[in-house]
């Protein structure tokens, strides 16, 4: 599912709100979650899951093509760990075979 | 410092969209609620801007109670992970140090 079949299936179950509104609301979902992440906060959706940053040391990288030694400075990663409620029901489906 | 959390969320959808507050509570949960239903059809999730979640069917492996150290296999299992996309990684990367995940 892409983010406009996501768009789509939202807005087949909306009787109040058009699919230009339900667009704009999961933009800025999705921008607000974005901006918290790079703000250095976590995210936590009871059910669903929670997202945060891991730390990645400074190492030594190289040029793939060159082979040169190159140095990468730290940084961050965004991390996510899914919450019970998701990992139960995806779980569930492989059980139930599909 | 908190987390960002489902109440919050609607609070931007009701403050900047002017949707109503039942409106946006339910527009958050809906939100949320189609990516489970897509992820527990066995469907990956593709959100551009965000990133993917993708799903990984693992086998049985060897595992131990780390209590008691005795022998337990880990019984096969699916399950989800994210892969941010190039546009989140690079927004995070520079997150200082300290960005208050100690005190959340």
């Amino acid at each position: 599912m892409t983010r406009s079949e996501l768009i789509e299936k939202i807005a087949s179950q909306q009787s109040q709100l058009s699919t230009k509104d339900v667009e704009l609301a999961v933009k800025l979902m999705i921008d607000h979650m974005a901006e918290t992440l790079s703000s250095g906060e976590r995210i936590e959706i009871r059910g669903f899951g929670s997202f945060s940053l891991h730390y990645r040391e400074p190492r030594q990288g190289r040029n793939p093509k060159t082979g040169d030694s190159v140095a990468l400075e730290g940084k961050h990663v965004p991390h996510f760990k899914p919450g019970k409620e998701l990992r139960e029901r995806v779980n569930r489906s492989l059980k139930a075979g599909f | 410092m908190s987390a960002l959390t489902k109440s919050e969320m609607a609070d931007k959808l009701f403050e900047e969209l002017g949707l109503n507050k039942r409106e946006a509570k339910e527009l958050v949960e809906q939100f949320f609620e189609e990516i489970r239903i897509c992820l527990e059809n066995n469907e990956q999730v593709k959100l551009s801007g965000f990133g993917n979640f993708d799903l990984r069917d693992k086998r049985q492996r060897p595992g131990r109670n780390p209590k008691t150290g005795e022998a337990i296999p880990i019984s096969a299992r699916r399950v989800v992970t994210f892969r941010p996309g190039q546009k989140l990684k690079a927004k995070v990367e520079q997150v200082t140090e300290l960005g208050g995940f100690d005190n959340a």
